[in-house]
């Protein structure tokens, strides 16, 4: 065993099992953390595929800002958490068995396609990355169109937010 | 390469060649990384006692006081004593605290500022990894910083610890968003994130490229690290301590520690991004020479910190938000834009340099000129009273 | 070397936890977290299918950094919601708030 398998295989089991412990927790900022370390465990995902880029935007924005955003709107709706004994609504059995299926439909899936034991190409020492997925966001004949849409997307969303969470004036 | 020129590479060859005889290479790689890891994260520690001890000093300087004189020659084992003190106190864990993440959260406080360290480029071919993303990897890793604020409010399970949290967390947020802003213009300016470029493209100090920048990055790095006048998330006369209300000994050294850490760290990337770095007269022949420009650069930014600290008073809460998003972000995004046109038009020119500072003032300029005008809609509204009778001498 | 299935694996596994979360959990942030991992599960196929199928090209990056867009677009306005009908309801559990069930 390498030791970038090594590092993969603990990575991965970290991930799965703060997964799993979000779904499960009661206490919400308990969810909310492993849920960071989850999302953590991605960031060195990118990393082991050369992302570079990615890992250190996945820190920024995942744990940075929508993590810390969630653990802020759980202490802003608490009151309720404390009353709520059950952390799962009654269709729970349903839903569990809906995504064991699914995953076990994914993994079947994935074990008969041909090309899933490629191993990876080596990348070419001269090309920068970060470089070519930059001038690639902002180039017209690549995604320049897309990236603009996120970003009309991004302002959006800002509005709408203030919008919405905005006291209204009767409920005063 | 010379031990004289070079001291670390050459130190870290040798090691590589003595262990490089008996053990496989990729186990000599990784003890010579986790060398360079240890020397780089204890030398940051190890400096912040000196840090707290010149602090001190300083800020008792500008209070006409004397500080520190009785431990040891100007005091200077006074921080041995007080490191000791919390040694030997008793380590208080609340009763209905959350104890896991109690504990972690002053570690990630310190974890957070070291790893920033990671990223400074010291002297030619010193740095920890030259990440082509550095720029945005300090911004990254700043965010552990937030999260340890938060766990350690929360886990408290106190009110004044938790209002802190949120103080903090509303601060820090909020001015990550000019300090991402205006690190882009040394970044357009350098035509790279990585922090090595970064420092060897800077023929020409970036502060005088961008001095409005570097102002802006001063004050919202300030407020980062949480430091008077904006110190609003451990203000002791309203909210005790803040976050760290209910942490004792050692775990309250830790992130004391952490603090001022942070604000050296502050001072070194102010350094990177506007003074220049390493660069100076000889640095490439001594590189040891480098880590002392460097070093003197980032004491400069902390001086500037401590300065700041000790002259003004704390702002109000409501202040410091409408400060950050009224006035800072604003005009680091009109710095933006201004500085990507014009070094997009005249980079490669002579006149990149009077241009830029052209482009500088007649931003300062609008700036004035807009909070003149709205001072004055402010003064209009104002109410006169009615002058009454004063009494006189005859 | 690692091969592409164990990230196609991990991210199997990922979104089916995420799955597991949204359908399950009650309280509203909690499905918004599980909507979380299973953005993180696409995002980490993206880019295996970029580094070991299309490295020379960019695109798979290019998608990952706009699923970090719509993630973050999503949580600002699903957070909003959540505080606004906690306000108005004093509940942030989702079968409860169904004014609108039919």
């Amino acid at each position: 065993m390498t030791v970038e398998q090594a590092v993969f295989l603990f990575t991965s089991a970290l991930i799965l099992f703060s997964g799993f412990m979000m779904v499960t927790r009661r206490n919400l900022v308990h969810a909310a953390l492993y849920l960071i370390v989850a999302l953590f465990g991605v960031a060195v995902i990118f990393v082991l595929l050369e992302a570079g880029f990615l890992a250190v935007v996945q820190v920024l924005v995942y744990i940075g800002a929508i993590a810390i955003l969630m653990i802020f709107a759980v202490m802003l709706t608490r009151g309720d958490i404390s009353k709520e004994q059950e952390p799962v609504n009654a269709d729970f059995g349903w839903a569990l068995m809906l995504a064991a299926l699914f995953c076990f439909g994914l993994i079947i899936l994935i074990g008969q396609w041909p090309a899933v034991n490629s191993q990876a190409p080596a990348l070419s020492a001269e090309t920068d990355t970060v470089f070519e997925l930059g001038s690639a966001l902002v180039s017209p004949d690549a995604y320049v169109i897309p990236f603009e849409v996120a970003s009309v997307l991004l302002l959006a969303a800002l509005i709408g937010a203030l919008v919405v969470a905005r006291p209204h004036k009767k409920s005063k | 390469m010379s031990f004289i020129n070079d001291p670390i590479t050459f130190l870290a060859e040798w090691i590589t060649q003595f262990l490089g005889g008996f053990l496989p290479e990729a186990w000599v790689t990784f003890i010579v990384t986790l060398l360079g890891v240890i020397i780089t994260a204890s030398f940051g520690l190890v400096f912040v006692i000196f840090l707290i001890w010149l602090e001190r000093k300083i800020a008792a300087r500008f209070q006409d006081r004397l500080g520190p004189n009785r431990a040891g020659p100007f005091g200077l084992l006074q921080t041995f004593a007080d490191i000791v003190k919390l040694i030997t106190k008793e380590d208080v864990i609340p009763e209905k605290a959350d104890k896991l993440t109690f504990n972690i959260a002053p570690i990630l406080s310190v974890v957070a500022v070291l790893l920033i360290w990671a990223v400074v480029p010291f002297a030619p071919g010193w740095i920890g990894t030259d990440l082509n993303v550095g720029v945005l990897y300090i911004a990254a890793v700043g965010s552990f910083g937030i999260l340890s604020i938060l766990m350690a409010g929360w886990s408290s399970n106190n009110k004044y610890a938790l209002l802190g949290a949120f103080r903090a967390v509303a601060q820090l947020i909020s001015y990550e968003v000019p300090m991402l802003v205006t690190l882009m213009v040394p970044v357009l300016l350098a035509r790279s994130m990585g922090m090595m470029t970064m420092v060897e493209s800077q023929d020409l100090w970036f502060i005088f490229l961008a001095p409005i920048s570097a102002i802006i990055f001063l004050v919202s790095s300030i407020a980062e690290v949480g430091r008077t006048p904006f110190d609003l998330i451990e203000a002791e006369s309203e909210i005790v301590a803040g976050y760290h209300t209910e942490y004792t000994g050692m775990k309250f050294g830790l992130f004391f520690a952490a603090e001022f850490l942070h604000a050296f760290t502050i001072g070194v990337l102010f350094a990177i991004f506007f003074l220049g770095g390493w660069r100076g007269p000889g640095a490439e022949q001594f590189r040891l020479l480098g880590v002392v420009y460097l070093m003197l650069k980032g004491l400069l930014g902390y001086f500037v910190v401590m300065w700041v600290r000790s002259t003004l008073p704390r702002i109000r809460i409501d202040h410091m938000l409408a400060f950050n998003w009224k006035f800072l972000t604003p005009l680091s995004l009109a710095l933006l834009v201004m500085t990507a046109i014009l070094d997009k038009v005249f980079g490669d020119t002579a006149l990149r340099f009077p241009v830029l500072l052209a482009g500088n003032g007649s931003v300062l300029l609008v700036t004035w000129l807009a909070l003149r005008w709205t001072s004055r809609r402010h003064t209009k509204e104002r109410r006169v009273f009615k002058k009454r009778p004063v009494a006189k001498p005859a | 070397m690692i091969p592409l299935s164990w990230y196609l694996f991990l991210a199997a596994g990922l979104f089916s936890l995420g799955l597991y979360g949204v359908l399950a959990r009650k309280n509203a942030i909690a499905i918004l977290m599980g909507v979380e991992l299973m953005l993180n599960a696409v995002n980490i196929n993206i880019v295996a299918f970029w580094r070991y199928l299309t490295p020379g090209n960019v695109g798979g990056q290019a998608f990952a950094v706009m699923v970090f867009a719509v993630a973050a677009a999503e949580v600002a306005v699903g957070l909003a919601l959540v505080i606004s009908v906690y306000r108005r309801r004093k509940t942030v559990a989702a079968d409860e708030i169904n004014l609108m069930k039919w």
